[in-house]
């Protein structure tokens, strides 16, 4: 009698979590402040408006094209949408591990009507990327350091010049961006400088760029690192992305101030994995279009720093939701932070990343 | 006649004793394996299988010959040292095999595979493959030629024959800094190797962390076994307090501690010690690896030393004393001889978890203090390059086996005790 009550609470246990799943929606970002923002903005309205719906985060979006890639070869996808970086979008394309979207079906229409893909624009960078956020690599830098005698750095060379601005700076452990950052500096013209650093000898002159300050550096791998030095002192100036800068100034009241110049605009989105039920896929296109939409995107920014990829969004970016500070003038799209900017070139680094990765890291353990 | 029967023992019903007692001994075999059976398959299932699968993707290269397997068959009479790009027949079987490769979205997979051994090849496969579908009954030579002027560059067709079979070395090649070339196997140019270097780095700053691990532990061990009970037990709780701590907030404690504006520096400052334009660099180098890691492997060191020491008797360094011997010679030539096994043990374990360590060395070790096994994580979970993580894993694996077995031959390995 007994066993025959727990066999049958256990099939009905069963029964009803199966039934819950069906309704679970596993969606992988970034953890801290930037999920926060997506759950507020986006999740928390959605699950309101659909009770049924329970969203599950997941914070593997560093590792997420491993991480995909070795559920396609298992045949087991458990995500239901992942947020990466267009990069890695443009690679789970290429590898088929994620979905192509058409935009103009797949995705809302503007207020006023306009295509998805005309609001979208240029964003739309991979037949699989749905774009969410514009978002930069650019610097952060002390505004109390005695030795630069009132000066501070406007530009982006400044942090290569060690006799005006003396003093640690951090950059990433990666090639990505400074051997642009260095080339521009070294007097390479803003549009040449894919066509300079595909040559040897380009490559060379980056490193000899990079050489100059590279006892001077401390290499970060994870974006809260910046900060951390800043706030330390243990840097005078550091890159990072501009999401973190914000919080460090702003929230943290740190004395720390924005080098804008040269600041390297890039593209976080979403992709929805291939591999999925026609059940899940329904509901997470459902979710996607919500998600996506102008408000949406707009909404995002009251929570943090970066920039909505909608057009139609721009005009509805208000005030952050604690602090009560206007966000348009932090946006990394903002006319007076954008006078110069510089755009990463994704096909090239797509063919050149392996190459110039290994001379990176032969020249970092020198 | 009878006599020769009679020497064949046999049991009461007859059969002979030896069968009999094999019969009840594969039983009894029988039942013990079936009672680690269980074991057994889970470790095969999800421990043995899942490394030697990786382990095989090292040398595994199947994807040229299943995306492209017209084109690689084709390959095969075209002699790569010609000097001349392969003729019409390679390229009409090269447009068959991406057409139906972009259906099946396997063209791009394939660039991004060849494109770790010939930089271009991902952005080849992608512009190529939007437009083969479009492209008219052959000739095809031209065609391709016109969607990109690589397809006429040799290094192109040689990388791709070379990559053909279906098994490769140019891992392992790539994992020692060197690379097939049309001229044969030749080391990578100087700007491009790493890969020895941070072999070398791994094996110098694992055995500086044993031995730190083992100059600190080997008093603390010490003190552990000889104190009463009650001293030790608190003091076994502060060997074990960190242990419980979390990885990341211990290294993280240790960059407060070290770095230029921290904890160490500042005091050495404020007590005059050093300059404050002169504050000591302890971290984002090797000492700061070196310095945290030993932290965090002391635990491994001092448990098993612990637990030898435990059980080495008190009366043999009182007999040693007893019969003249100073303090210092009861304890090296007796008490230390029989902890030596302890000292195996931890020195063991601490130099292999060392050896594979990655987290803390990417957060402290800055660019002179990274291992090995941050190029394996790199290549596992940011440049897909599975089959270089696999090579450089496989050696890794190989190095402590090898190791392991010079340790053996010196040492011996029954000499190790956990206690």
């Amino acid at each position: 009698m007994k066993l025959k009550t727990a066999i049958l609470a256990g099939s009905a246990l069963a029964l009803f979590s199966t039934a819950a799943m069906a309704a679970d929606m596993t969606l992988v970002s970034w953890g801290g402040a930037y999920q926060a923002s997506q759950k507020a903005a986006y999740t928390d309205p959605y699950v309101k408006m659909n009770p049924d719906i329970n969203v599950i985060w997941d914070e593997s979006s560093a590792e997420a094209v491993a991480k995909l890639r070795a559920m396609n070869e298992a045949g087991n996808v458990t995500w239901d949408l992942v947020d990466v970086v267009a990069s890695d979008a443009i690679r789970l394309c290429d590898e088929g591990l994620a979905m192509p979207i058409d935009p103009d079906t797949d995705l809302a229409a503007a207020p006023d009507g306009t295509s998805a893909s005309e609001d979208f624009g240029d964003l739309l960078v991979s037949e699989c990327f749905i774009p969410q956020i514009v978002y930069s690599t650019t610097f952060g830098y002390r505004t109390d350091v005695d030795e630069w005698g009132g000066k501070t750095p406007d530009d982006i060379c400044d942090v290569f010049d060690l006799e005006a601005f003396p003093g640690k700076r951090s950059l990433e452990k990666r090639p990505i961006n400074n051997m642009e950052w260095a080339l521009l500096c070294d007097g390479v013209a803003k549009d040449e400088v894919y066509d300079v650093l595909e040559t040897e000898e380009g490559q060379a002159r980056a490193f000899a760029k990079l050489d100059t300050i590279k006892d001077q550096v401390v290499w970060w791998s994870a974006g809260a690192e910046t900060p951390q030095l800043l706030a330390d002192k243990e840097v005078v100036i550091g890159s990072t992305y501009n999401g973190r800068l914000f919080s460090l100034i702003e929230e943290q009241k740190q004395p720390v101030a924005m080098l804008w110049d040269a600041q390297v605009f890039d593209l976080d989105g979403w992709i929805i994995p291939t591999g999925l039920s026609d059940e899940r896929l329904a509901a997470v296109k459902e979710f996607v279009k919500f998600a996506t939409d102008t408000q949406r995107l707009a909404d995002q920014a009251k929570y943090i720093s970066y920039g909505p990829a909608r057009k139609s969004s721009a005009p509805l970016v208000g005030k952050h939701a604690d602090l009560g500070i206007d966000m348009a003038p932090h946006m990394p799209t903002d006319p007076a932070n954008a006078k110069n900017t510089f755009l990463y070139n994704y096909e090239w680094w797509a063919d050149y990343r392996d190459d110039i990765d290994a001379k990176f890291q032969a020249w970092l353990a020198k | 006649m009878s006599e020769a029967s009679d020497t064949v023992l046999t049991t009461q019903d007859g059969r002979p004793l030896k069968a009999s007692l094999r019969k009840a001994l594969r039983r009894e075999k029988m039942r013990a394996f079936l009672l680690i059976a269980p074991l057994l398959v889970f470790v095969i299932v999800t421990f043995v299988a899942p490394i030697v699968d990786m382990l095989l993707r090292s040398v595994e290269n199947g994807i040229v010959e299943e995306t492209l397997p017209e084109t690689v068959q084709a390959l095969a009479s075209w002699d790569p040292s010609s000097g001349q790009i392969p003729d019409e027949a390679i390229f009409a079987a090269l447009a068959a095999d991406l057409k139906v490769a972009v259906a099946e979205k396997t063209h791009t997979r394939l660039g991004s595979r060849l494109n770790y051994e010939e930089t271009g090849m991902s952005s080849l496969f992608r512009k190529t493959g939007r437009r083969v579908q479009r492209m008219e009954e052959g000739p095809y030579k031209e065609q391709f030629l016109k969607v990109d002027e690589d397809w006429g560059d040799l290094a192109v067709w040689q990388t791709l024959k070379r990559f053909s079979p279906p098994y490769t070395a140019g891992y392992y090649l790539a994992a020692v800094d060197a690379q097939q070339t049309p001229d044969g196997i030749k080391m990578k140019p100087e700007d491009e190797r790493v890969y020895l270097l941070l072999f070398g780095r791994t094996l110098f700053l694992s055995i500086m962390i044993t031995v730190s691990c083992l100059l600190l532990g080997y008093p603390i061990a010490f003190l552990l076994a000889a104190l009463p009970l009650r001293t030790s037990n608190l003091l076994m709780i502060l060997v074990l307090l960190p242990f419980w701590t979390s990885l990341l907030v211990r290294t993280s404690a240790w960059k407060v501690l070290l770095q230029q504006q921290g904890v160490i520096n500042d005091f050495l400052v404020w007590v005059g010690v050093v300059g404050d334009a002169n504050r000591l660099v302890m971290i984002n180098n090797q000492t700061g690896t070196i310095i945290a890691m030993t932290h965090i492997l002391l635990p491994f060191m001092i448990l098993p030393l612990y637990s030898v020491m435990k059980t080495i008797s008190p009366s043999y360094v009182r007999a040693a004393k007893s019969l003249g011997a100073t303090d210092w010679t009861a304890f090296w030539r007796v008490y230390f001889p029989q902890s030596v096994p302890g000292i195996g043990a931890g020195a063991v374990l601490v130099f292999i978890l060392a050896i594979g360590y990655y987290i803390t060395p990417e957060l402290v070790g800055g660019t002179s203090g990274i291992f090995i096994s941050n190029r394996i994580a790199y290549h596992i979970s940011s440049s897909l390059n599975w089959g270089l993580g696999a090579a450089l894993g496989t050696m890794l694996l190989a190095a402590v086996l090898i190791l392991f077995i010079v340790y053996d031959k010196i040492v011996g390995i029954d000499n190790v005790k956990l206690g």
